[in-house]
């Protein structure tokens, strides 16, 4: 069963002022648990808007949205239960810091859900180490980490609430190569560990090609696409459309098929581009080398 | 919610009321507030709405945008109408129970004050509807210009009033995200009691207080790049010209105060 | 062409706050820029690029060594104002570097600061503000701006100082696709069109492959200096120092390791179409 699903998901900002805007237009999606999906769009195309209507922080103008078959509007004094286990990292989650150690600004969440300090000191050193902080930092002030690292302590504040899905808004926003690698490997890590349900939001078509078993594509508040990353990266000339970026490698290969050296597969990542020429060089035989 | 902040907001527009010298547009609204006090009486104040009414037509504003900033004083308007009503013994007797008496001078006082008030009101938001804040500013800083000979240090509340003006859409924005990124977290800022309201507010101003302090050490850092030095031999590119425009509207508006003080002497007189 | 960038050894380290050590951010670093020069300088953070960005505009102030800039040095604390107007400084966070609450006031603000006359004042606002492309969006508030227009108001904020160099430290970090694509559009349009040296500290190693020259930062010092294509062609230092390369360059570089006879210096994706054509012709 789909873990999280909307239908006729529909959201209007500033209803009745000359502002008016359709952020979310009719979406019906069904994400299914355990999957681990990229979620892609230029801003203003409604991600953001769609994302927060997972957890509750919007409720839909019109439509709805499920989570494990339930409507979490269904009854309104719940919905804080929705955000325990619809976890959202926002963008830049650095700046939401404020306890005085890492520690207790990692457990903000579980002791928001009225958990025992033995359950919450649990969940904190096990997120602790799934998004690589070393205990000795968690007696520290966050404020005196790297940015890097803070952004992490971030993270690990929603991690901890152990959401049944965890959606993450740009997690790599402005870090450096290294600090991007970094995250989006612990995240991945911690995802193989806990085999529950991850949304990544990215610009980045590059990072998403990498880990998504999935990518959906927002567009002028319409789903664009919801479908495997393979098949989505099979239409990587209507996404270029839209104004998004495709990775270069997509684009070299794109290139290829238009000037008739066509492969059959769709190529992302530059592994995988390595292996498919190396093969093709060689015949079937394919010894990795030239 | 933070969004739908009103008061003092500033409506864009191109009427004869937007285009007068920001500087003339404050000077005139102090002698509306001057004619509003003065005035001892309902005939008075009949003048004062005329010209109120006028302003708010030239303006192209709707009314309703009026309204909107006279609402929120309703109950406290309410309240002191009925105290007054209550309280105020004079003139003739209506209605009589116990201690409390309701009469003629009692009634005239509530309607009298009402009035004044919403006029106070509409006056002064015409003012801040028809003139953006930073435009505002600037006219503060050189009407109260002369000052500068007492060392008054007009050029630097000027400019902190304008950074201030800038980064309020910033703040309420961050505001809005921290409060959305601290539900996420299951903080109860809407509901719950007013204990763990009060607790989680912590969890919205620490974050908040701490990127401001990050923005004014940025900011400074920028302003100080582009040669910022204090108001000493500043130029500027907003130009403040008064036309003839502006002292016929000054002239209107004494022409105004003069006949609503001859008005209510006649009244007196027809009174007695 | 002339030097307009003198760097020589520079080297700054952070005064100590007392329980800390004095860290060396910087360790020693020789670099001039030539006038009309588009440098890249890549680093990862921490690497000291942001450091050596603030020491052009003299925001710090070497610990040993020396900066000459257009023939100030930035330790002339009397030609502080006429280095800042030669040397203008665009910084990452687009909303924490404007000041005004009107688009065309805030790239007028070192106009004002300077004391120009208002007639040139206004000409140089309005020449600013459509060298940006942002001319129609003069009376706007700021707050109504997206990120890559209010970075492009912050470009022309300097552009009206009429300066020979303009430093960027990491403008489009925060930024989206699209604001990225803007920002980068509009400096190498003030390079090209205005002859501006553009000195943009990044880690997008896409933004630096557009450079004329990058230098790689890494650990306070100089790693690599030269132009794109001889950088990205050290796959491997470039990856140790923890950046990327263009995806075609490292797929060059992995087809090489596994004995294809593919050039090395691949930046483009059209080098890359045309070479790996090459090898299936070959065959």
């Amino acid at each position: 069963m789909a873990i999280l699903e909307t239908r006729q998901l529909t959201y209007t900002y500033s209803i009745g002022s000359p502002f008016e805007k359709t952020a979310v237009d009719h979406v019906d999606l069904k994400i299914e648990e355990g999957e681990m999906v990229g979620v892609m769009g230029h801003t203003g195309s409604g991600k953001s808007t769609l994302i927060q209507h997972f957890n509750g922080l919007l409720r839909p103008t019109s439509g709805q949205v499920l989570l494990d078959g339930q409507d979490i509007w269904a009854d309104k004094k719940k919905i804080r239960d929705v955000r325990f286990q619809v976890g959202l990292v926002f963008q830049y989650p650095e700046y939401q810091i404020f306890e005085e150690t890492v520690f207790k600004d990692i457990a903000f969440g579980p002791r928001n859900m009225g958990l025992d300090d033995k359950e919450i000191k649990r969940r904190v050193l096990e997120t602790a180490h799934d998004i690589g902080l070393r205990e000795e930092l968690l007696k520290r002030s966050p404020f005196d980490l790297s940015g890097g690292q803070k952004r992490r302590v971030a993270i690990a504040g929603v991690m901890a609430m152990e959401p049944k899905v965890l959606i993450l808004d740009e997690p790599t926003a402005g870090l450096d190569p290294a600090g991007r690698d970094k995250i989006l490997s612990h995240i991945k890590r911690y995802h193989e560990r806990r085999k529950n349900t991850i949304l990544i939001v990215s610009h980045s078509m590059e990072d998403i090609a990498g880990f998504a078993d999935k990518i959906l594509v927002m567009n002028k508040a319409k789903l664009f696409c919801y479908d495997d990353t393979e098949k989505v990266f099979g239409r990587a000339e209507e996404i270029s459309e839209i104004g998004l970026d495709v990775p270069q490698i997509t684009k070299v290969f794109m290139e290829l098929k238009k000037q008739g050296l066509d492969f059959g597969k769709e190529v992302y990542t530059v592994p995988y581009a390595r292996d498919l020429l190396l093969k093709h060089l060689h015949g079937k035989a394919g010894d990795g080398q030239c | 919610m933070l969004r739908d902040v009103t008061i003092g907001q500033y409506f864009p527009g191109n009427s004869i009321i937007h285009r007068l010298d920001p500087r003339f547009k404050i000077v005139i609204t102090l002698i509306y507030i001057l004619m509003l006090f003065t005035g001892s009486n309902v005939v008075c104040l009949a003048v004062g709405a005329v010209y109120t009414l006028i302003a708010v037509f030239l303006s192209r504003i709707p009314l309703k945008m009026f309204w909107k900033s006279v609402k929120p004083l309703l109950p406290f308007l309410l309240i002191t109408a009925v105290l007054n009503v209550l309280l105020v013994d004079s003139g003739d007797v209506y209605f009589k129970w116990k201690f409390l008496k309701v009469t003629e001078g009692g009634i005239n006082i509530s309607v009298f004050m009402i009035i004044r008030i919403v006029l106070l009101i509409m006056g002064s938001s015409l003012l801040t509807y028809t003139t953006s804040p930073i435009t505002l500013t600037d006219a503060i800083e050189r009407l109260l210009s002369p000052l500068k000979l007492l060392k008054f240090p007009v050029h630097e509340l000027a400019m902190m009033m304008s950074i201030a003006l800038r980064f309020v859409p910033t703040l309420i924005e961050e505001t809005d995200k921290i409060m959305s990124a601290q539900k996420a977290r299951g903080a109860e800022i809407d509901t719950g009691s007013f204990l763990t309201r009060a607790k989680n507010m912590i969890s919205i101003l620490v974050p908040l207080f701490i990127s401001s302090f990050r923005r004014a050490d940025e900011l400074a850092t920028a302003m100080e790049c582009r040669c910022y030095n204090g108001g000493e031999g500043r130029t500027r590119l907003r130009q403040l010209k008064a036309s003839a425009r502006d002292v016929i509207a000054l002239v209107i508006t004494l022409m105004f105060y003069a006949a609503a003080i001859a008005v209510s002497i006649i009244f007196k007189h027809l009174m007695k | 062409m002339e030097n307009i960038i003198e760097i020589s050894g520079l080297h700054f380290s952070y005064p100590s706050d007392g329980d800390t050590e004095p860290a060396e951010v910087l360790k020693g670093i020789d670099l001039t820029i030539k006038e009309g020069e588009f440098v890249a300088v890549l680093g990862h953070n921490g690497s000291g690029k942001s450091t050596l960005a603030k020491h052009i505009n003299a925001i710090l102030l070497p610990t040993e060594g020396k900066v000459v800039v257009d023939g100030i040095d930035t330790a002339d604390e009397s030609r502080l104002f006429e280095l800042r107007q030669r040397a203008g400084m665009v910084f990452q966070n687009p909303d924490n570097q404007i000041v005004s609450s009107v688009v065309e006031e805030d790239v007028a603000f070192a106009l004002e600061n300077l004391g120009v006359p208002y007639e040139e004042m206004r000409r140089r606002v309005d020449e600013s503000l459509k060298a940006v492309n942002m001319y129609d969006y003069r009376q706007h508030s700021p707050s109504q701006l997206s990120g890559g227009q209010k970075q492009r108001i912050a470009i022309a904020g300097i552009i009206a100082m009429q300066p020979k160099c303009i430093i960027l430290d990491e403008p489009t970090a925060m930024l989206d696709p699209q604001g990225r694509r803007e920002v980068m559009a509009t400096i190498k349009k003030m390079n090209r069109e205005q002859g501006i040296t553009i000195v943009l500290i990044t880690h997008y190693m896409d933004e630096a492959a557009q450079c004329d020259r990058v230098v790689v930062m890494d650990k306070g010092t100089v790693a690599l200096d030269d132009t794109p294509r001889e950088v990205f062609s050290h796959v491997e230092r470039v990856m140790e120092i923890g950046l990327d390369v263009p995806q075609v360059t490292e797929l060059a570089w992995e087809l090489r390791k596994a004995g294809c006879d593919i050039p090395q210096d691949i930046i483009t994706e059209d080098e890359c179409v045309a070479a790996i054509q090459k090898l299936f012709a070959a065959k």
